[in-house]
């Protein structure tokens, strides 16, 4: 009995270690972003909170249109998000439900271009987004990531197994249209995995790093992640100051997170598995 | 027809004719978003770049046709050896010991009754925060006058060291970031491997007397074979692709030595620095075949050993 109970102690303090590990740069990035940058340079390092958390965030305002990017990025993932889960989840359920000519050619297309690498496309992009009159402006990191073979595939998945054809056909006969029964059959039922694939794409738009510093060639309107870069190589030594811009950079997205955590570890986990 | 039958039959056996193809204008038109999206940003900037591979262009002159030359220059810069180098090195530094914490965490994670939901949030965070704002973070804790790294070398009696100005102590600071946002993500996936084994199993080898090491090699890894495969090429080619954390940590020039310079950020250089278009295109290329190459020797790896068995 005792000896299970040591086990159970000792597994639980690496699993707390492991934690805690994961959770100090967050604790520490507090830390820096609310003393000022002489407290940061001190040896031994000052281990506490400070009061000067307000300045610090005063700074990074001045320095940086921190809420226009904050907006920008805002703007991207939200319409990214929305334009995902909508042509995604429609596609998909054409694919899961009904028999059309070309269905399964097209269907192997989408899955051969999950294998190619999206950089291999850069610098033509770029060109396309001269063309268009893009560059520049948030459509050209909106529009071509507004449908993605991936979530096409995972929510075909869903509909298939979640989905009985019974349950369409009788919405079918019920007098819904093709578009009626999507809306008000296949959506509803289909919200865990819609949550799944909602989060995986804001993260991942609010996250982007390299093609928003390619084709956002206007300084004063760029992402958040461009923004924040931006300022660490202007300001690099200001420490309290470029930290509390990570901070304020993170936490809006780490919150979603926490919100939405099951669902989504739910989903990233279940598909490595079965695959 | 039953009542029963399914919606695709009825479809198809709608009427005796066979139906036009413009009568399931519906469909395709609900497909069309992605594959009209796909041909014009994906499809063709990438044949495009394969042709460009073979030119010369600045982006204003026009393009001009040189055969071989750019991946005969590829061969012979130096850069790109460099490079490549750099990349596979901080591949294996990040990758190995990402996935082994990740495996000795989960087997630890499964046993543990209590509190698991907690670890598996609090586990998966890093891999969800922002890359730019972790890489400053991991370059001010590297840092050589205020470093956490270094004040507690300090307190050791241990001489400081000036991480991101030499070259192992900047590929130190980038793998250790790797590795942070990494172990957790991969904890939880091969936690979900885990609970999918079958308790029988365990229980047969408990009965034939099998100790917790032999069970572990003899029936736990061999059963999460296919997750390990999953998690050796998503780190592959995440790993291949690396460019946030070099940039934002050491910038455009790759640092001391260019030893943070990744195949993609030399990519990034040629491309959006110095508009050498065509040499981008080159480069783009190798990454891709790059990329191929060790997804290929992944899968030849596991495909053998499991072939032995």
């Amino acid at each position: 009995m005792t000896r299970y109970r040591l086990r159970g102690v000792a597994l639980h303090a690496v699993l707390v270690l492991a934690l805690l590990v994961f959770m100090f740069p967050f604790v520490w990035t507090i830390i820096m972003a609310s003393n000022t940058t002489a407290d940061i340079y001190r040896f031994p390092p000052k281990f506490s909170f400070g009061g000067h958390f307000g300045d610090n965030v005063r700074h990074v305002l001045d320095n940086v249109a921190f809420f226009q990017s904050m907006a920008n990025t805002a703007t991207v993932a939200i319409s990214t998000t929305l334009l995902v889960l909508f042509f995604d989840s429609l596609a998909a359920f054409t694919f899961a439900k009904f028999r059309f000519p070309g269905r399964n050619a097209l269907f192997v297309v989408l899955l051969a271009t999950m294998l190619l690498p999206a950089q291999l496309a850069a610098v033509p992009q770029f060109q396309t987004m001269a063309i268009l009159g893009w560059v520049g402006s948030l459509k050209a990191l909106i529009i071509p990531g507004a449908a993605n073979a991936f979530g096409i595939f995972w929510m075909r998945q869903y509909f298939k197994n979640s989905i009985h054809d019974e349950l369409v056909e009788a919405a079918t006969l019920d007098g819904c249209g093709f578009f009626g029964t999507y809306w008000h059959v296949a959506l509803p039922s289909a919200r865990p995995a819609l949550a799944f694939l909602g989060i995986f794409t804001f993260v991942g738009s609010w996250n982007d790093y390299m093609w928003p510093l390619i084709v956002l060639t206007n300084p004063d309107h760029v992402t958040l992640q461009v923004a924040l870069s931006t300022l660490n190589r202007a300001h690099g030594v200001d420490y309290s100051m470029v930290m509390t811009g990570a901070l304020m950079a993170m936490v809006p997205l780490v919150i979603i997170f926490a919100v939405f955590a099951r669902q989504f570890i739910k989903g990233a986990t279940e598909g490595a598995v079965r695959g | 027809m039953t009542a029963t039958a399914t919606v695709s039959r009825v479809t198809v056996t709608a009427g005796p004719v066979r139906r036009r193809i413009w009568s399931y204008w519906r469909f395709y038109l609900a497909l069309s978003p992605f594959y009209v999206l796909f041909a014009v940003f994906g499809l063709y900037p990438m044949v495009s770049t394969i042709v460009l591979a073979f030119q010369r262009w600045d982006g204003l002159s026009a393009r001009k046709f040189t055969g071989l030359d750019n991946f005969a220059f590829l061969i012979q810069d130096p850069t790109f050896w460099t490079a490549l180098e750099n990349t596979v090195v901080l591949f294996l530094m990040s990758t190995v010991p990402t996935l082994v914490l990740a495996l000795v965490l989960a087997v630890m994670l499964q046993s543990a009754v209590r509190f698991t939901n907690v670890y598996r949030i609090a586990y998966f965070i890093p891999n969800v925060t922002s890359l730019v704002a972790m890489a400053i973070f991991f370059s001010s804790v590297f840092s050589t006058n205020f470093g956490l790294v270094n004040a507690a070398l300090r307190s050791l009696g241990i001489p400081q060291q000036d991480w991101l100005g030499q070259p192992w102590g900047i590929k130190i600071a980038i793998s250790t970031m790797i590795v942070w946002q990494w172990v957790g993500y991969n904890t939880l996936i091969y936690l979900a491997g885990l609970q999918a084994i079958p308790k029988e199993q365990y229980e047969a080898a408990k009965v034939d007397g099998a100790g917790a090491v032999r069970t572990f090699f003899s029936i736990t890894l061999p059963q999460l074979r296919p997750v390990v495969l999953f998690t050796v090429i998503m780190s592959t080619i995440g790993g291949l692709q690396t460019f946030t954390e070099p940039q934002v940590m050491v910038g455009n020039s790759g640092g001391t030595g260019q030893s943070g310079m990744t195949v993609v950020l030399f990519f990034y250089r040629a491309a959006f620095l110095d508009n050498d278009y065509g040499y981008a295109a080159a480069i783009a290329l190798s990454i891709f075949v790059l990329v191929l190459l060790f997804t290929a020797i992944n899968w030849r790896i596991f495909r053998e050993r499991s072939e032995d068995r």
